[in-house]
């Protein structure tokens, strides 16, 4: 027996709260939604049975990529959905996207709103984040220790996810850490990662050069790309290499040479640290006398340069901002941005001074976002997801190797790069997802076999409202009307009429088990 | 409250799993007594795989009923017999310091550019080849085998020009080709050209995700990851409804999907329902296969792998390519010497027992093992280590490895316009000798521009 199952035998079984009470307002939406589905694939046959799918091999999706010949900035605006109102559909895309999922309610309380306001809404919090519901805990209910135990770093942060009132601010630390990868494998201390994490939550909407210039001294980033083994007798090029080619200007596109990568290794010499048993690395400084005052030559230009002068010449190059918005641009939409508005965003990036908030503002609110194609959902967004749906705290630290199986640990990237958002689906990490979702129920699934004394589950619920109570206990995800449409047929056919009277309500429970693993481990639910 | 007595196998398999995740370790074995569904049909080679301390994942068999992968892979077996080529391509992450590897201790730039990097002459094996080289004291094993003929080692492979991005170099090798936008890897390529629709084995990666160099187009390949993988247990969910429910996950697989992203996500459902059906009979324990190598391999999951590789092939499993990644990283820009030299220590100790298991096996005829890291590292150190480089150290180990260096070490006073080694052999060639030579299959479809490349002598 597992801690979660002694916390689920301990926790006494309650009806959710939420379930019954789909409202007819919801109920339209989605048939609304399933007849947009319709007239999409109008050829479609709901499948009852498992059928041959097309030929299909391993290979990865395409995200966007900054083009060598960027066309010039301009000063006119990207199109912009403007103050529409947002539609069902939209509000799950919006949640997913630019947070962690919808919590109980949330997408009915933005439908009819206007885009703008609602997006305003996330890109300018104002004030602290409010945490919402109970602290993080781990299985016997003690608090967390992110600096120090394994896992629980993962689960601090995957709390804030889940309960943080500044979605966005939160999903878009997630894709620092990413844009930045650095491991606790090489960093080798948590309190550093954390630290690291902080930074890049309270800069999260500002100004880009000066979040590059705070990472660039930042000391889980010195320590992970060499940055205090770099001094003016053995430059070392860790840094120098990934912060053009990955954080700032991107490979093969002409923007630096291999001479830059020697002269930016010499600009950033200078910064030491100390190491003791007790204190692990500390004391990170700039030591003047280990820093090359000679003259370098980056991108062309002379100068003594140093740390300031190297982020100052990555931000400030001709390359950059057509770098930073497309990989921006790739966070949130998988289609390439036209030229044109690649254009505008790279002249909203510059004219604002290097404005974070400002592009993904321009990006949340572009037609591509909504009406564009499919986004995988990563393996921790997804988790936070399923966790928001059903309110569910952080009560064990169970997430973090459940989460690594999906693909995905928080804090330890597979390399400098970060993840692979291309391939995130495969039978392993599919199985891996099935396995989160199953733990996301485990204090709330109906028991077929309750002890005695305890309440039973119906006897007599049917198909449709099985899978409606379903549906309502994740909050009513959007599924496509072919999902939908199989998972109901299961919901039909699964029972073999006539049950015995021990049977009724034992398999009723288990269908609507099976009904919710359905629904969130379906398809539809690992995009948004 | 009662529970089914999946969960008994289900919390086994969790605290597996979460300690294997806690020690930063990969695959856990087996336990003695876990249980075994019920069933028929467990056969030789699929209760091996379970010897191999993990379940079976399939990608992409897109087209097959459980019973035709069963059978599809009966068939391959029977067509291919036990003379088919097997590749095992093995990865050296991060760069691997060739220049530590093959040391040219003899040549005074070398003590130059190295002042503390510099392995000492003596410390290691001469290389018979090139007495200038030498083998990193950690790489004997590999001088052993080289001896004896097993080894033919490239000194100095790259490409021109040299990308010095991990990412992009490591995507060239890859992919077979220098083109960043390339998504098929090679052996992908090549199982797409070669494969058989019914047989995912044949591409084989021993990890817990694909390897790159195995992605296909249409043809179904398969990774190995962890026992726990061959079910699909939820809370409060038992038959009979359990078996519908997870024949309807699957099933959702096959629908229709809008975009790149909705494909990828029902093709895994699709898929993971494939392997879900057929993992059923993947069981039997360890103690029960009876399969032990007459070899000892030293601890760790890359050696784990490499034991389990030996047993599949034993069992004539009709694997084509097969794909590992080596211990460790290779990224050494700081810290390099203890680093590279424990790493290097266990991949060798791990590959020599692999070499030895199969000859014992009498596998030794079929099997050929490719050693490959994105570029070499730079000739002068930084101070406790070495940054990108160019021309880097493969090496090809197997019975029939022709066993004569491709490519002369060209020595560190004639150095690129970067200052690193400049390459001799060109991994494109290597790959097309390898196809030819080994696969028996026209370079030309597989690799772009094969003509352009020499062919190597690799195998005899």
């Amino acid at each position: 027996m597992t801690r979660e199952g002694q916390g689920a035998k301990k926790r006494p079984k309650a009806a959710h709260p939420e379930r019954g009470k789909r409202t007819k307002k919801q109920r339209d939406h989605h048939g609304k939604h399933h007849a947009e589905h319709k007239t999409r694939r109008k050829h479609h046959k709901a499948a009852r049975h498992r059928v041959a799918a097309r030929p299909h091999g391993t290979l990865p999706v395409v995200l966007p990529t900054a083009p060598a010949s960027p066309p010039p900035a301009s000063s006119s605006p990207a199109p912009a959905v403007g103050s529409a109102a947002l539609t069902l559909q939209q509000a799950h895309r919006l949640l997913w996207r630019a947070g962690f999922g919808p919590g109980p309610g949330q997408v009915d309380a933005l439908v009819g709103q206007p885009c703008q306001q609602v997006i305003f809404s996330l890109t300018r919090p104002s004030g602290a984040a409010t945490l919402t519901g109970p602290e993080p805990v781990d299985e016997e209910g003690n608090p967390l220790d992110p600096a120090n135990a394994w896992g629980e770093d993962h689960c601090w942060w995957l709390d804030r996810m889940v309960r943080s009132d500044q979605q966005l601010i939160e999903r878009m630390t997630f894709i620092l850490h990413d844009w930045f990868a650095n491991s606790n494998t090489q960093v080798n201390s948590q309190q550093l990662m954390l630290d690291q994490n902080n930074l890049f939550r309270s800069m999260a909407l500002g100004s880009f050069h000066d979040l590059f210039l705070a990472v660039t001294t930042n000391p889980a980033m010195l320590l992970f790309l060499n940055g205090t083994s770099n001094s003016r007798w053995d430059p070392n090029e860790n840094y120098a290499r990934e912060m053009m080619e990955l954080f700032s200007l991107g490979a093969d596109r002409g923007a630096y040479t291999e001479d830059d990568v020697r002269e930016m290794a010499r600009s950033l010499t200078g910064w030491r640290n100390d190491w003791s048993a007790e204190l692990g690395n500390y004391n990170f400084r700039f030591d003047p006398e280990y820093h090359d005052s000679g003259q370098k030559t980056v991108f062309g230009q002379t100068g003594n340069w140093n740390y300031e002068d190297a982020v100052r010449l990555c931000v400030s190059h001709p390359l950059h901002a057509s770098f930073f918005v497309t990989k921006l641009w790739g966070y949130f939409i998988p289609s390439p941005p036209s030229e044109a508005t690649l254009a505008s965003l790279q002249g909203l990036y510059t004219g604002s001074g290097y404005s974070i908030r400002a592009v993904v503002e321009a990006i949340l609110q572009h037609p591509d976002f909504f009406e564009g194609p499919e986004l995988l959902t990563p393996p921790v967004v997804y988790n936070a997801g399923l966790l928001r749906s059903i309110s569910r705290p952080i009560d064990t630290t169970a997430w973090a190797w459940l989460s690594a199986n999906a693909g995905q640990q928080l804090f330890y990237p597979p390399n400098v790069s970060g993840w692979d958002f291309t391939r995130w689906l495969d039978t392993s990490t599919a199985r891996a997802r099935w396995e989160i979702a199953s733990y996301v129920t485990s204090k709330t699934y109906p028991n077929p076999w309750p002890a005695t004394g305890q309440p039973e589950y119906s006897a007599t619920e049917e198909p449709a409202a099985a899978l409606s109570g379903a549906l309502e206990y994740w909050a009513n995800p959007l599924l496509s009307a072919e999902s939908e449409q199989c998972i109901a047929d299961f919901a039909q056919t699964c029972l073999k009429e006539p049950l015995a009277s021990w049977e009724r309500s034992p398999y009723r429970a288990m269908r609507q088990n099976a009904l919710r693993m359905l629904i969130a481990t379906a398809p539809d639910m690992q995009v948004s | 409250m009662a529970r089914s007595c999946s969960c008994n196998d289900f919390t086994r398999s969790q605290l597996l799993r979460r300690g294997a995740a806690m020690a930063g370790k990969g695959l856990p074995r087996i336990e003695p007594g876990m249980p075994v569904p019920a069933g028929t049909g467990i056969d030789r080679r699929t209760f091996l795989l379970r010897s191999a301390g993990a379940a079976l994942s399939v990608y992409g068999a897109s087209m097959l009923s459980p019973r035709q992968f069963e059978e599809g892979i009966a068939r391959a077996q029977a067509a291919a017999g036990p003379s088919q080529p097997v590749l095992v391509s093995i990865f050296m992450e991060g760069g691997w310091d060739a220049l530590s590897v093959l040391a040219p201790v003899e040549e005074a730039k070398y003590k130059e550019l190295r002042p503390a990097l510099g392995l000492a002459e003596g410390a290691g094996r001469v290389f018979s080849e090139d007495e200038n080289l030498m083998w990193h004291p950690s790489a004997t094993g590999l001088a052993e085998l080289h001896d004896e003929g097993k080894v033919t080692a490239f000194p100095a492979v790259g490409y021109e020009p040299q990308d010095e991005s991990h990412f992009t170099s490591r995507h060239y090798w890859e992919v077979g080709q220098l083109d960043a936008n390339a998504r098929s890897g090679w052996l992908g390529r090549y199982l797409d050209l070669a494969g058989d629709p019914a047989n995912p084995l044949q591409g084989l990666s021993l990890d817990y995700s694909l390897a790159p160099a195995l992605a296909t187009a249409t043809m179904p390949v398969a990774a190995v990851s962890s026992p726990a993988d061959y079910t699909m247990w939820a809370n409060g969910l038992d038959e009979p409804i359990s078996g519908p429910a997870v024949a309807t996950f699957g099933a959702l697989g096959s629908l229709a999907a809008p975009s790149p992203a909705f494909a990828q996500a029902r093709n895994a459902s699709y898929d993971t329902g494939l392997v879900l059906d057929t993992m059923a009979s993947f069981v039997k324990s360890e103690e029960e296969s009876g399969d032990k190598p007459s070899v000892t391999y030293p601890a760790g999951d890359f050696a784990e792998r490499l034991a389990a590789l030996a047993a599949m092939l034993h069992a004539e499993l009709p694997i084509k390519c097969a794909s590992l990644n080596a211990v460790g990283s290779y990224d050494t820009h700081s810290s390099e010497a203890g680093t590279l030299s424990a790493n290097l220590e266990q991949t060798v100790t791990a590959l020599v027992a692999f070499q030895r298991d199969l000859e014992a096996r009498k596998l030794d005829q079929r099997v050929l093992i490719q050693l490959w890291s994105e570029f070499g590292r730079r000739p002068k150190e930084n101070g406790s280590g070495t940054d990108h480089g160019a021309g880097g150290a493969a090496f090809l180990i197997g019975t029939r490895a022709a066993g004569k260096m491709v490519g002369e070490f060209p020595g560190l006073t004639k150095l690129d316009v970067n200052e690193n080694v400049v390459p001799t052999s060109d991994f494109r060639a290597m790959y097309c000798s390898l196809l030819e030579q080994w696969f028996g299959t026209e370079a030309g479809l597989v690799i772009p521009e094969a003509a352009s490349f020499e062919r190597p002598v690799l195998v005899t």
